[in-house]
């Protein structure tokens, strides 16, 4: 296990790279998740004021 | 296949589809049925690529470990070139036929391609100091790559700059078609000059110069990346749509369906 | 001057400043690669420059590596295997430094014909494989490929 953690002396540069890639990646959903959330919220926002009438029936 | 008196004639199929791939609504339910089947063959072809690649793929015989940054660093590299393929295509789907669902997959493939472009060159430049002994040389395989990341950055710019998005679209669209003569320049620069860097081991039409138990994770990781940049994809343009189509019917419905 | 004319002012600038930036950094990668490339054999033949730095490529000669054990001085031949020079260089070398490797070193030429290096740069090829198969193989790849 250390061994492979070691990675014959490259482990810095080996982790590293694979490292800076998970945080970008990760980066490319988290974003996109979060501003869909914010998308729905605002969505909601806007169709409750347009239709608030709705609630009188 | 069922016949019914309404169904459409193979011409009205095809409208009918063509209809719906421009259609937001239908892009946009469809989009969210496929996005669990995607995680989840993003999730086996990680495992799996990065398994092979990190445990059970030998060491090189000159490089030793350090040749495993390839299973980070080619995918991304591929992918950055793939991103800006997909994203020119539908810059020029955008300016011919007008379609709103390409300018919006087009504004969404630029932070992406950035993405797999920056990782490119950051694991390169980890990979080329050990073994090269250098972070980085001006060969024209870094100088074009790094030429990519501004292509895409200016991309992003760019469309953020004009305040009309439709314009903003079209002005994007021309910026990304002008772009593409860097794409053969990358791909093809370790042949036409002479660089640091070494020649194509799998893209190149003899058979891959690399070990097989060496191959196969490297094409299980490809796959994860470009599976991801679907899923990536997917996310971006279902907001971009909600973003533009706001006021529309099918996003009241939509909130009303969440609601309930 | 309205905020749309300064929007559109600033949005040309930035475009210019983008052409203006990608050409540069494609000149100097064409510069640098047009820095002339001499083998051992044009050096010998005394085409290299006297008064500026050029870049040297060849194979590490076998058995020629010294390095002084006090310091980080070291000095090998590099051929193309019609001629060969030597090269002397201060510094950490490459890992992938070794005898029969593939290098290009950026220096100048001495008097006495030998290259001072400034920089060692390792090139490697294409190919990957376990050691055990590069063992088996009747010619090591990495020399073949030069």
């Amino acid at each position: 296990m250390a061994e492979f953690f070691h990675m014959g002396g490259y482990a810095l540069y080996v982790w590293s790279s694979i490292g800076i890639t998970a945080v970008v990646l990760l980066l490319n959903v988290l974003l996109p998740l979060q501003k869909h959330r914010e998308m729905l919220r605002r969505a909601a926002d806007f169709h409750e004021l347009e239709g608030g009438n709705h609630d009188t029936r | 296949m069922i016949k019914t008196e309404a169904a459409p004639s193979n011409s009205g199929l095809f409208k009918l589809w063509y209809h719906r791939m421009a259609s937001p609504v239908w892009f946009y339910r469809i989009s969210g049925k496929l996005l669990p089947w995607l995680w989840a063959l993003f999730a086996v072809l990680l495992v799996t690529g990065l398994y092979g690649g990190l445990v059970t793929a030998p060491a090189d015989y000159q490089q030793g470990d350090s040749f495993r940054i390839i299973y980070v660093h080619v995918p991304a590299a591929w992918l950055s070139m793939f991103v800006y393929m997909v994203m020119a295509v539908s810059g020029a789907i955008a300016l011919i036929w007008r379609i709103k669902l390409a300018e919006m997959v087009l504004v969404s493939c630029a932070p992406i391609g950035a993405s797999f472009t920056f990782i490119a060159l950051v694991t390169g430049s980890l990979w080329g100091k050990p073994m090269w002994g250098t972070w980085w040389v001006w060969d024209a395989r870094m100088t074009s790559e790094l030429i990519l990341l501004f292509l895409y950055l200016g991309v992003i710019g760019l469309y953020s700059a004009i305040e009309d998005k439709r314009m903003a679209s079209r002005a994007v669209a021309i910026l990304a078609l002008v772009g593409i003569v860097n794409i053969p320049i990358i791909h093809y620069s370790v042949e036409w000059w002479n660089t640091l860097h070494q020649g194509a081991t799998v893209t190149k039409f003899d058979k891959p110069s690399i070990h097989i138990d060496m191959l196969i994770p490297l094409l299980l990781m490809a796959g994860a990346f470009k599976v991801f940049f679907a899923i990536s994809l997917l996310l971006r343009t279902r907001n971009e749509l909600l973003e533009r189509e706001l006021p529309r019917k099918w996003v009241k419905q939509l909130v009303e369906e969440n609601d309930g | 001057m309205t905020p749309v004319r300064k929007k559109r002012l600033w949005l040309i600038l930035a475009l210019v400043l983008g052409v203006g930036v990608s050409a540069a950094l494609v000149l100097q990668a064409f510069n640098q690669n047009m820095m002339f490339y001499y083998s051992p054999k044009d050096i010998k033949a005394g085409q290299a420059p006297a008064n500026h730095d050029f870049r040297v490529g060849g194979l590490v000669v076998a058995g020629t590596v010294k390095r002084d054990p006090s310091s980080l001085d070291v000095h090998f031949d590099v051929t193309d295997l019609t001629e060969t020079v030597t090269v002397k260089y201060t510094g950490i070398l490459p890992d992938l430094f070794r005898e029969g490797q593939g290098i290009i070193a950026r220096g100048r030429l001495l008097p006495d014909g030998v290259v001072e290096a400034a920089e060692v740069l390792a090139k490697h090829d294409e190919n990957y494989m376990p050691p055990e198969v590069a063992d088996s193989l009747p010619h090591k790849p990495a020399e073949e490929a030069q």
